[in-house]
């Protein structure tokens, strides 16, 4: 970061939600970069940034749309790289049509069901129809697509596309190749469209377009961050690829001072989608298997690898997983075990599960570090839920909202809901914190950085590993201790490699034999790279990615070597996953021929003489081969790649610009209009994402589309001073004295127009709730004009909840679940609301006063927009 | 009992022995506003908590320094985008200043000369430190200085103010707040090098084009001395509350005796006067 | 709401942090300005008692010299009910500091007490003697007995005399430096004018008190002339600086105009100009001005009720500087104007 030339921080308020990280930023800025920042707030990231621009929440794609039609109208890009490194060249089915050609959505599109089928995506030839099919499209067995968005998230899916067997025109002229494809299909973001969307003026749109030109190419690299604010919508990842197609049309991907930045959250919450609590993952990106379709190994291998790249060894990487979790146990005789692993049958995100509690089939609940009565969309879905189980267990440090939903809730307070009318059986369990145990944290750069327990955990409180280990310990004991042989249902359990050695007075397991387990044995010891990993059974390894943090049998995260005694990469700080890389794709930070683009942004580049590449980074391939290398008949995985193919986990070994699979809501980003929005969209027939995923129950109204009675849009975001749900920040008094109170953020024009006074109190109403809070009226919220009319934004800071010393109603009572279709991620980052002066009503008024105007909002079925506006509504 | 010299003067502040005098130089061009400074004091000092006060001022709900507040930073919001060009102005010029204030060390502190019982005393750092054990909560400091930073605690009754983190300093540590500070906006060192560290900062901010930018308390002979603990603002210092032209009270103390020994003096003549008047009759 | 601050050139209505005042106000209580009071009244009083010994009033001398260990007494309880605890007066006793006017004053003062211990001590054993063995009845008669004659006693009396009235004028006037000693706009400002308005409040209560204390006498030669005259000097010299110092004050006097300083500020100068009013026609009265025919109970009321009011105006005054001073702490005007115009005079305001 602190080598970028350009900065554009967008969908992330990166100042007060990653201050440790922004260092980085200033740094950049202090040697000269030029610092955007696009919100729809003005934030302590705009600031201290060059420029600010107001964004209309949820109009993202919009405005990199415009920048990449600007690039590419202008031909701005960076054409020798373009067309050596992105599959721009690729020549695109003849079956495919855009949403040009069909008002808003893609060629494959099944109203019914609301899903793609992608067969028309494909590339020309190469493509293998049925393996494509296998793999992506809905199979009669289930909803399979929908849970498999996330698949190989460490680098996209590669499948039946290998390098090979692609056909591409250099000279970029084919009408169907994809960099004119991708012209046509962003030829309408005009700056004036940009403008109409977004509310973001040409001048302000010319200013950020033409400083990322001029700070790509050769000499010089543009970094865009991100973070929730991009992904918190129901095209929350086609936010992101539009960004990542922006930046490879700009070359900036693989190179120093470049890239498209997540900002991941919660301390570690890199490491769990690593090392996932995702339903449909296992570690390292392998998918979970699905019933049906993956019965033995071998199926799963053939629907799941790759013939080219690096997942081209995913027999090698699953072989030792099933080998790590059940050791000797796992045989070739017994397909390793593989009949252990659950199948899962479409889409068991959280979603389901809360509608499984309402709806009566989820009868159990662990909530371990989580906080979902205040911290999830539509909070009251939530502890609908909490309300309908047989049990709950809930592992936290303090008695948080979740926990206590059954005695303190606004269902409670508001007389709906009786404490002795509910059933659940809550275990609250004392969570040890992070300063009370040894373990590793990952962080938003891969990084790998360990943290030594500091005292003893308190009373009753243990660590999450001291639990689902002695939990596992307890459980066994049970089961070999009944009489008879063992069931064979529970063959998975007892077989488990269960063994780690537990220390100090509490009977603490070692978290570093669990780090070892992860990283891998072999028949030497500890394995050091995931290319030592064999599918014979003679390695295991919890997850590939992972494979070399335990390198030579030392923790290799919990390396600190200061900067000073290193180089700028500092490569001996942490470990990075994988292989200790710090620049993903960074063969790109080379020309074709091997040379560093530029000597002011070399990284890695081909030596002649040592025969290998050399520079500040490992290498993502092979160091040795060789940039006019060309891959021999019949050759697999990492070897089937040229040596001029960056995108190693690719099969064609490209960027791709356009994604012919992978995604289920589209090969190329697309505008639409949040779920719910204030204006129709301007750019198609159809409004919002057809494959939005929604639940049109009563428990989780919508409120519809440009209505009168919510004319204001909200987003909801964090404040630095508390974390997420509030139970690490809530309780504590150092923090909830610097922000004591739930508030809103609103323009002086909102104030004047609905009588909102500074540091009084005003109501915000959606159709599932209502909550109060004290209001901030600021001119760091600007009003907009989009599509002809002024929009206001109301700002809800996301952190409050009733229990806690800084105590308020949960601006996450106001959304409702309408989620991605990719990762079901819901929107939070943008709703329709009315916001009323004062407090709102206690008791059954609140409901009262909600219901009335959801049916006010509720259209006559005749005039139901939302049907002629396309699927969903 | 000791006689004790006030304790000022540039001499007085300068450290002592080969110890150099340490201090902060506090750049708020880059200070994000996230409070981390407020925060690991009070962790590291064991402050009281401030209570839970919504004051509708920007994103401050802290209010000011005081006996339980050390650091304290304050939030400007600017639509206009202040005077002398908009450093980070985006839509309609907008600008937000964020400036984490504390204690400034003075070379002539008031509070420290004022002192009747030495509780303030000037460190070997050169900084100004209250003695817990020492202090009466006279409260007389408190007014004293020119920039209300020392403040009493309730229920306490005596006074409370950033120490520099002397535990620390003395420890070879760096003070919490500067520890905890992610963008350097607080810098510790010593004193010499941060005014010349600070002047070029300014130097690269005017070419920057941020006109605005200037030092606060780094001219050894302002009103005070020159300060300990220095800033570079981007307004004028009233913006942030801090005084424009802080004067060490004690600087007039001369005059103020003289004005004292001329009343006293008044007031032997009355006395006498009145004892012995010309037309004075026979007493008994 | 948290519009900006809008910097700009300077002027008249400065620029400010949302309002908050930029000093902390004294977080003194009313025992501060309570003891500013007693403290000038025991000057006085010892004054008052010195120029009765040396003038061979030795009824007063003795009274006053009472008058002004009671004054001192109530001093003395006083800052110790603003420290919280006794023990904490003593850490003052830790060091002598020159920069400190409270260092010096709390020296002062501890001379100033000794003294004046002292002083009444030897002035009721000079007395007792003749009148009675037991102290109780000693005290009991105070004031009562008959005047010293010669011996030990009387000398230390005498000599007492001397030392408390040779430290009462720096009693007296140094609290004007321990108020102007602070970045107070109000206080500091005033650091020319505060010792004079001090120093007069001390004469005009000391002396209101001796009136007082001297008693009631008809005739020319009546036992409070000397007290009256100091009271009334002394109540011209305290509303004369005061005024000064309020004119002199400019902008930063606008607190003795504004809120409880308001009140206090022209309640103590009506009743100072009364009370010296009243004295100065009791003297009258006493001088036999309004002929032989007025009664001595006439002028004594006068003496009475006059010595009250200038008591109340004296110690009102007090309260009136204290408060005016937090007021022009806690309003950042007082601070940013003035240091404005300092930096840029010709922004001063026409
Ligand atoms: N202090 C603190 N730090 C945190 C956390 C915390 O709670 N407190 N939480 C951690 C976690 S779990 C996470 S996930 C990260 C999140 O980090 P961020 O994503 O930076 O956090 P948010 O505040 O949720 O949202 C970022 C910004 O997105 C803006 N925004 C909303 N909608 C849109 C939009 O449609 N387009 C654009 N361009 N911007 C939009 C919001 O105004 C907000 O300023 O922070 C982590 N760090
Ligand atoms: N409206 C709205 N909603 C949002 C968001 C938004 O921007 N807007 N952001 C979303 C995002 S990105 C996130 S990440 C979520 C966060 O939402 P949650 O994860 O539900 O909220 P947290 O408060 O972070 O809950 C974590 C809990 O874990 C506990 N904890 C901490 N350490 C440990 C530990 O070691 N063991 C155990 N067992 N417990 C521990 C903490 O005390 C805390 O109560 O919120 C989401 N919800
Ligand atoms: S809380 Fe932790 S992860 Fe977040 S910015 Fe601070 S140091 Fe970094
Ligand atoms: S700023 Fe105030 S408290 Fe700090 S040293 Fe100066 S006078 Fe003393
Ligand atoms: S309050 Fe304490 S530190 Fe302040 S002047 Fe009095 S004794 Fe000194
Ligand atoms: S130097 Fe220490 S005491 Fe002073 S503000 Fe910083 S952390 Fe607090
Ligand atoms: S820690 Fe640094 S950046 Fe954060 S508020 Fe304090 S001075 Fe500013
Ligand atoms: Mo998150």
């Amino acid at each position: 970061m602190a080598n970028a030339d350009c900065i554009v921080i967008e969908g992330s308020n990166m100042a007060e939600c990653h201050p440790v990280g922004f260092q980085w930023v200033m740094e950049a800025k202090r040697r000269g970069a030029k610092v955007f920042h696009v919100d729809p707030r003005f934030t302590r990231t705009s600031a201290v940034a060059d420029s600010w621009l107001a964004i209309r929440a949820g109009s993202d794609i919009a405005f990199l749309g415009g920048l990449i039609n600007y690039v590419l109208t202008n031909e701005r890009d960076f054409r020798d790289y373009v067309v050596a490194y992105t599959n721009a060249s690729t020549i695109v089915g003849e079956d495919f049509a855009d949403t040009e050609d069909l008002g808003g959505v893609f060629s494959g599109f099944d109203p019914e069901t609301r899903s793609y089928d992608q067969a028309s995506w494909q590339y020309e030839g190469g493509v293998a129809p049925a393996a494509a099919g296998k793999r992506e499209q809905p199979t009669s067995k289930g909803d399979h697509s929908a849970s498999r968005g996330e698949q190989h998230g460490s680098g996209g899916a590669g499948i039946g596309i290998a390098h090979a067997d692609v056909k591409r025109d250099p000279t970029l002229s084919d009408p169907r190749c994809v960099y004119q494809v991708l012209k046509r299909h962003f030829s309408r973001y005009t700056p004036e469209m940009v403008e109409e969307v977004c509310g973001i003026t040409p001048a302000q749109f010319h200013e950020v377009a033409e400083a990322i030109c001029a700070n790509s190419g050769r000499e010089r690299t543009t970094a865009f961050i991100y973070s929730v604010g991009w992904t918190h919508h129901t095209v929350g990842v086609q936010y992101i690829r539009t960004a990542s197609i922006l930046q490879l049309l700009l070359g900036n991907i693989g190179r120093p001072g470049g890239g498209v930045l997540a900002l991941r959250g919660h301390a570690s919450i890199q490491g769990s989608t690593d090392i996932p609590t995702l339903y449909n993952l296992l570690p390292g990106y392998l998918p979970m298997p699905h019933a049906g379709v993956d019965d033995d190994l071998a199926d799963y291998i053939d629907n799941n690898s790759a013939d080219a790249g690096f997942w081209g060894h995913m027999d090698a990487y699953t072989v030792s997983l099933l080998r790590a979790w059940w050791g000797d146990a796992a045989t070739a005789g017994n397909d390793w075990c593989w009949d252990y692993l659950p199948r899962i049958t479409g889409d068991h995100s959280t979603y389901q599960s809360v509608l499984g509690m309402i709806d009566g089939w989820c009868k159990g609940y662990f909530v371990v570090g989580e906080n979902p009565a205040t911290g999830t969309a539509n909070g009251r879905l939530q502890r609908a839920g909490l309300v309908n189980l047989d049990w709950l267990v809930v592992r936290d440090m303090t008695e948080i909202e979740t926990a206590a939903f059954w005695h303190d809730s606004p269902e409670i307070e508001s007389g709906e809901i009786r404490s002795a009318d509910i059933g659940t059986e809550v275990f609250f369990l004392p969570a040890a914190a992070h300063t009370e145990k040894n373990g590793s944290f990952t962080n938003t750069a891969r990084m790998l950085q360990w943290h030594h327990k500091a005292v003893e955990p308190g009373g009753d409180a243990r660590s999450d590993l001291w639990f689902y280990f002695h939990l596992g310990r307890i459980i066994r004991g049970k089961l070999s201790a009944a009489p008879g042989a063992p069931a064979d249902r529970d063959r998975p359990l007892l077989d488990l490699t269960w063994d780690y050695p537990t220390e100090g007075p509490l009977n603490e397991p070692s978290a570093e034999a669990v780090l070892a387990e992860i990283n891998g044995f072999g028949p030497d010891g500890p394995l050091s790279s995931y290319t030592a990993m064999r599918a014979d059974g003679s390695t295991s390894g919890g997850c590939w990615i992972y494979t070399g943090v335990y390198a030579d049998g030392v923790n290799q995260a919990a390396r600190r070597k200061p900067t000073w005694e290193q180089t700028w990469v500092a490569p001996e700080w942490g470990w990075a996953w994988p292989a200790n890389r710090r620049i993903l794709y960074n063969r790109a930070s080379a020309d074709p021929d091997g040379r560093p683009w530029s000597e002011r942004k070399r990284y890695l580049w081909w030596d002649e003489g040592e025969g290998k590449w050399v520079g500040e980074d490992v290498a993502d391939f092979k160091a040795t081969m060789r940039p006019d290398y060309q891959p021999p008949d019949g050759a697999t995985a990492e070897d089937a790649l040229p040596g001029t193919a960056p995108f190693v986990m690719q099969a064609d070994g490209m960027g791709w610009l356009y994604a012919p699979n992978g995604l289920v809501d589209g090969p190329m980003p697309t505008h639409y209009e949040p779920h719910e929005s204030p204006v129709a969209n301007p750019l198609y027939a159809q409004q919002a994402s057809p494959t939005r995923q929604i639940f049109e129950r009563k428990d989780n109204p919508s409120n519809p589309p440009t209505s009168p009675e919510y004319p204001y849009v909200f987003t909801t975001y964090r404040l630095t001073e508390h974390h997420t749900a509030g139970g690490m920040s809530r309780t504590l008094e150092y923090l909830s004295e610097l922000q004591p109170e739930f508030f809103i953020e609103v323009s002086p024009d909102l104030a004047a127009e609905r009588g909102l006074v500074n540091a009084g109190w005003a109501t915000v109403v959606t159709a599932r709730s209502a909550v109060e809070a004290r209001v901030l009226v600021t001119e760091r919220m600007q009003p907009l004009r989009v599509g002809g009319r002024v929009v206001h934004q109301v700002g809800v800071p996301y952190h409050w909840g009733w229990r806690g010393l800084s105590v308020g109603d949960a601006g996450n009572d106001l959304l409702v679940a309408a989620l991605d279709a990719n990762v079901h991620i819901p929107e939070a980052k943008v709703g329709t609301c009315d916001v009323v002066a004062g407090r709102r009503p206690r008791g059954p008024g609140l409901r009262g006063m909600v219901e009335a105007k959801a049916a006010r909002a509720r259209p006559a079925p005749e005039a139901d927009s939302t049907g002629e506006r396309g699927a969903g509504g | 009992m000791t006689l004790l010299a006030g304790g000022s003067g540039g001499g007085g502040a300068g450290g002592y022995g080969s110890q150099e005098r340490m201090g902060f130089f506090t750049d708020t061009s880059v200070c994000i506003g996230c409070k981390a400074c407020e925060v690991a004091c009070k962790e590291w000092n064991d402050v009281p908590a401030d209570g839970l006060n919504f004051l509708g001022t920007s994103y401050d709900n802290t209010g000011a320094l005081g006996a339980d507040t050390w650091r304290h930073v304050a939030f400007i919001e600017q639509p206009d985008g202040g005077a002398g060009g908009a450093e980070g102005a985006g839509v309609g010029g907008m600008r937000w200043l964020m400036s984490s204030d504390v204690c400034k060390h003075c070379t002539s502190a008031a509070c420290l000369e004022v002192c009747p019982t030495g509780a303030l005393f000037r460190t070997e750092f050169g900084t100004v430190v209250v003695q817990e054990d020492i202090c009466n909560g006279c409260g007389y400091c408190v007014p004293a200085c020119p920039f209300g930073v020392i403040d009493q605690r309730e229920g306490d009754g005596r006074v409370w103010k950033c120490t520099l983190c002397y535990d620390r300093l003395r420890g070879a540590q760096k003070p919490a707040c500067a520890q905890a500070c992610p963008t350097e906006s607080i810098v510790f060192g010593p004193l010499d090098q941060l005014r010349e560290q600070a002047r070029g900062r300014v130097e690269d901010l005017h070419t920057a084009g941020c006109d605005s930018a200037r030092l606060y308390g780094a001219d050894p002979a302002d009103g005070v001395g020159g300060f300990g603990a220095f800033f570079l603002l981007l307004d004028e210092p009233e913006t942030y509350g801090l005084p424009p032209d802080p004067v060490s009270t004690t600087r007039d103390l001369g005059a103020m005796w003289k004005a004292a020994a001329a009343a006293a003096g008044s007031l032997v003549a009355m006395a006498a006067l009145a004892a012995f008047p010309g037309r004075r009759r026979r007493g008994r | 709401m948290p519009r900006a601050e809008r910097s700009m050139v300077p002027d008249a209505t400065p620029t400010s942090y949302y309002g908050h005042p930029i000093l902390k106000a004294p977080v003194w209580k009313w025992p501060i300005p309570t003891y500013l009071f007693t403290g000038g009244l025991a000057a006085g009083t010892a004054l008052v008692g010195a120029g009765a010994h040396a003038g061979g009033n030795r009824l007063l001398a003795r009274r006053a010299s009472l008058g002004t260990l009671g004054a001192v007494a109530v001093s003395g309880g006083l800052l110790v009910k603003d420290l919280g605890r006794p023990s904490r007066f003593h850490h003052m006793l830790r060091v002598v500091k020159p920069t400190s006017p409270m260092s010096v004053g709390t020296w002062i003062f501890s001379a100033f007490s000794a003294a004046a211990g002292a002083t009444a001590g030897a002035e009721l054993l000079a007395g007792r003697g003749k009148r009675s063995r037991r102290g109780a009845r000693a005290l009991g008669g105070a004031g009562l007995g008959r005047p010293a004659g010669r011996g030990l006693w009387p000398a230390l009396a005498g000599a007492g005399h001397l030392a408390t009235a040779g430290l009462a004028p720096a009693l007296a006037t140094y609290t004007g430096v321990l108020l102007a000693d602070t970045a107070v706009p109000a206080w500091h400002g005033a650091r020319h004018e505060l010792p004079f308005v001090f120093a007069g409040g001390a004469a005009a209560s000391g002396g209101a008190l001796g009136v007082l204390l001297a008693g009631g006498g008809p005739g020319p030669s009546e036992r409070g002339a000397r007290p009256r005259r100091l009271a009334v000097a002394g109540s011209i010299l305290e509303v004369g600086a005061g005024q000064v110092m309020r004119r002199r004050l400019g902008e930063l006097g606008e607190p003795y105009h504004q809120g409880v300083a308001a009140i206090l500020s022209r309640g103590s100068h009506v009743a100072t100009l009364v009370g010296g009013a009243a004295l100065a026609g009791a003297g009258a009265f006493g001088a036999g001005v309004f002929g032989a025919g007025t009664t001595g109970r006439g002028a004594r009321r006068l003496d009475v009720a006059g010595s009250a009011f200038i008591l109340a105006g004296a110690a009102l005054e007090r309260f009136a500087v204290f408060h005016a001073g937090r007021q022009s702490a806690s309003d950042p005007k007082y601070v940013v104007g003035p240091q404005r115009r300092r930096l840029v005079p010709s922004a001063a305001p026409a």
